[in-house]
């Protein structure tokens, strides 16, 4: 009870304290309000931040998920060096014979399949629509934890007999069939009919942002023979046994690969090989050091923010130095002198950091929406921005704080 | 034992470059409980800095100063401020008021210091009571920059009383004011006095020390003269005569 009473009365006494520091911020609100700019300006940058990497971050899990399970890709062309593009501008430089050398001569290799991709002019019917053809082997969907909603896939012997079958993707579907169901229907692509053997559950956006659903997958066979023509290959995915594998399969399938393609020591790969967490930060290098970026802004705003509060404090001690020594003479200790400038500089600092997280709230809304960008604000980090702000006042706030309370009565008084 | 004061040998010196100042230079000093005292003296003969030695504000540099008993060099800070807070009220030569504050909140900020946990609604009575006191119960709202110089020596007086202080200290309480205002200030204090506070001022006029019971007159940091007053006046009836006084002069054609 009488703790109770004891607490009430602290309470009450520093809602006191901070309404005469209220009082005093107002009385000059430009000054606080460019003196807390440090502090609106650091924990906005925090804010949106942490929105944005969070957001990132977990695009990024999804992708990678999207993308399949344990995968390691093998792409044709060094990424890594001069020959950056020509892997791309020529036939490319991965075979079919690789792709059975990776599945028969790797153990913890689970399933390998080429990937072949080209735009095609596709037709049902009446409707036509423009979209993505990707050749495969069949073991594809199991790679890329790709399931069908309807029908079925199609198998090892439509690969080896180069047959005209295809399942489709969700967006092509809509496209092409609207409500109806297309499996058993033909879909002429480039002229040539495919019989369409399931269609595929949706999957969303890619990482490089394209919409995945919009594709027609087929035997790898069919689509090298049938449409696009061409020997060699540039995509080529490996699953593994486990996540533990991936990087000793990427080594593998790097030594294999130079002792297939006679690469002698000393020079530069003619392909490259990636892990699945490898593309994925590959891809989100841009919001990354856009937060590094911000990270860096920041941890500066909030020092030159803290040493303006310190500043201004500073100042505000010297202007009421008169008012320090009036408060000392009617009795006023040292500690709640301290109290006073303490509670002022903690309430700039912590209206501040309010401003700013409204701020790094807004940013993020607006880089969501304008800049495409997927971004998240946990609450623990704006509960632990505002502490944090809240703590910079204490930080620098304390030196002119005890300063003030370490004034002499008398000296005060007579200051001019 | 039971003076309020007991100053023995008090010396202040003031080390201001090259020169020393001896502005308290030996000052011995009793003043009892209930005693109304006014310190006289010419400028600079060193009053205010006896003053603020007695009210705590200030350490002498030399001799004893015992305050109701206890040697105050053997206090710290925070016991000063808890002396100067509950048992001293002090009224400063320039009243000393927060000029952003209006008058209530004035009088209200010692209560916020004590240690004696005063209830907020406590707080606005005990302050409006104490403005009544000094008849400023109507100015409250008021700053002290749309005050006038006795209102604002008046505010302070509340001040200094509102933690209801056995000594009062005030320093030229009358020095702004006009000699009507001044005699209602002394009638205050007088009264006050006959509730037992103990009350020393500081004053440069002769007839305003003839309201107190104990002159002192200093010079040059020293007690020259320490006389009761043989016939103290009475604010209010000087107060009365002067009404008097002027219906006499309006009525005069
Ligand atoms: N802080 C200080 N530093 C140096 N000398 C001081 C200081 N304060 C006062 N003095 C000197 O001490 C002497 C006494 O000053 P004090 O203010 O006590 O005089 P006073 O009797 O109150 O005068 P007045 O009637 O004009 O108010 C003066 O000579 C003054 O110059
Ligand atoms: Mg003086």
């Amino acid at each position: 009870m009488n703790f109770l009473v004891e607490t009430s009365y602290w309470l009450l006494r520093i809602l006191s304290i901070i309404r005469v520091a209220l009082r005093a911020l107002r009385r000059n609100k430009l000054r606080s309000v460019l003196t807390a700019l440090g502090i609106i300006i650091g924990v906005g940058a925090v804010i949106t931040m942490v929105g944005v990497g969070q957001g990132a971050k977990n695009q990024v899990e999804a992708q990678i998920a999207s993308l399949g399970r344990n995968v390691v890709l093998v792409f044709s062309g060094n990424f890594s060096s001069r020959g950056v593009n020509s892997g791309w501008l020529s036939a490319g430089t991965l075979s079919v014979p690789d792709v059975e050398a990776i599945r028969l001569e790797i153990s913890d290799v689970v399933g390998v399949s080429p990937e072949v991709r080209r735009s095609f002019q596709v037709a049902a019917g009446n409707q036509n629509w423009f979209t993505s053809i990707v050749g495969s082997s069949a073991s594809y969907f199991e790679i890329r934890q790709w399931e069908l909603i309807n029908g079925a896939g199609f198998t090892d012997q439509d690969v080896r007999g180069a047959t005209k079958v295809c399942v489709i993707g969700k967006t092509v579907a809509e496209q092409l069939f609207g409500e109806e169901d297309p499996v058993g229907h033909i879909v002429r692509i480039s002229n040539v009919p495919f019989i369409i053997l399931g269609v595929l559950a949706p999957k969303g956006l890619s990482i490089m942002g394209t919409d995945q659903d919009d594709v027609i997958i087929m035997p790898y066979t069919s689509a090298m023979k049938r449409l696009m023509g061409g020997t060699m290959l540039r995509t080529v995915l490996v699953q593994t046994d486990s996540f533990e594998d991936l990087n000793t399969v990427r080594e593998q399938i790097n030594d294999l690969l130079r002792q297939r393609h006679r690469i002698a020591e000393g020079k530069d790969d003619d392909f490259t090989v990636r892990t699945q967490e490898e593309i994925a930060q590959m891809a989100t290098a841009t919001s990354r050091i856009m937060s590094l970026l911000l990270a860096a802004i920041a941890a500066v705003s909030l020092i030159v923010g803290g040493i303006g509060i310190m500043n201004i404090m500073l100042v505000s001690v010297t202007e009421r130095t008169r008012e320090i020594g009036i408060r000392m003479a009617v009795g006023a200790r040292s500690r709640d002198i301290l109290l006073q400038f303490l509670v002022e500089a903690v309430t700039l600092s912590s209206l501040g950091g309010l401003i700013g997280i409204g701020l790094g709230l807004g940013t993020a809304e607006l880089l969501s929406k304008v800049a495409g960008w997927p971004t998240l604000v946990p609450m623990t980090a704006v509960v632990v921005s505002f502490v944090f702000s809240a703590a910079i006042g204490i930080f620098f706030g304390f030196y002119p704080a005890r300063k003030a309370a370490r004034l002499d009565p008398i000296e005060a008084l007579r200051f001019e | 034992m039971s003076a309020v004061i007991h100053l023995d040998a008090v010396h202040k010196t003031y080390h201001t470059g090259e020169v020393e100042v001896h502005a308290v230079c030996g000052v011995s000093l009793n003043i009892e409980r209930g005693e109304f005292v006014a310190i006289m003296g010419a400028s600079g003969s060193g009053k205010s800095t006896l003053m603020n030695i007695i009210a705590c504000l200030d350490r002498a540099t030399g001799g004893r100063y015992l305050f109701d008993g206890a040697d105050v060099s053997m206090l710290d800070r925070n016991q000063l401020a808890d002396i100067r807070n509950e048992k001293i009220g002090f009224v400063f030569q320039s009243f000393n008021l927060l000029s952003r504050t209006n008058a209530l909140e004035n009088v209200e900020l010692p209560m916020l210091y004590t240690h004696r946990r005063v209830p907020s609604e406590q707080i606005r009575e005990r302050a409006l009571q104490a403005l009544d006191t000094v008849g400023l119960a109507d100015r409250a709202g008021h700053h002290p920059s749309q005050l006038s110089g006795g209102q604002q020596q008046r505010v302070a007086i509340a001040r200094a009383l509102v933690n209801k202080p056995s000594l009062l200290l005030a320093d030229e309480p009358t020095g702004n004011l006009d000699s009507r205002t001044s005699v209602e200030v002394m009638g205050l204090l007088q009264r006050l006095n006959e509730q037992g506070i103990t009350i020393v001022m500081v004053t440069h006029e002769l007839d305003i020390a003839a309201y107190t019971k104990r002159n002192v007159v200093m010079r040059d940091g020293q007690i020259v003269h320490d006389d009761p007053v043989a016939n103290c006046l009475n604010a209010e009836t000087e107060l009365r005569r002067r009404k008097q006084a002027d219906q006499t002069v309006k009525l005069a054609p």
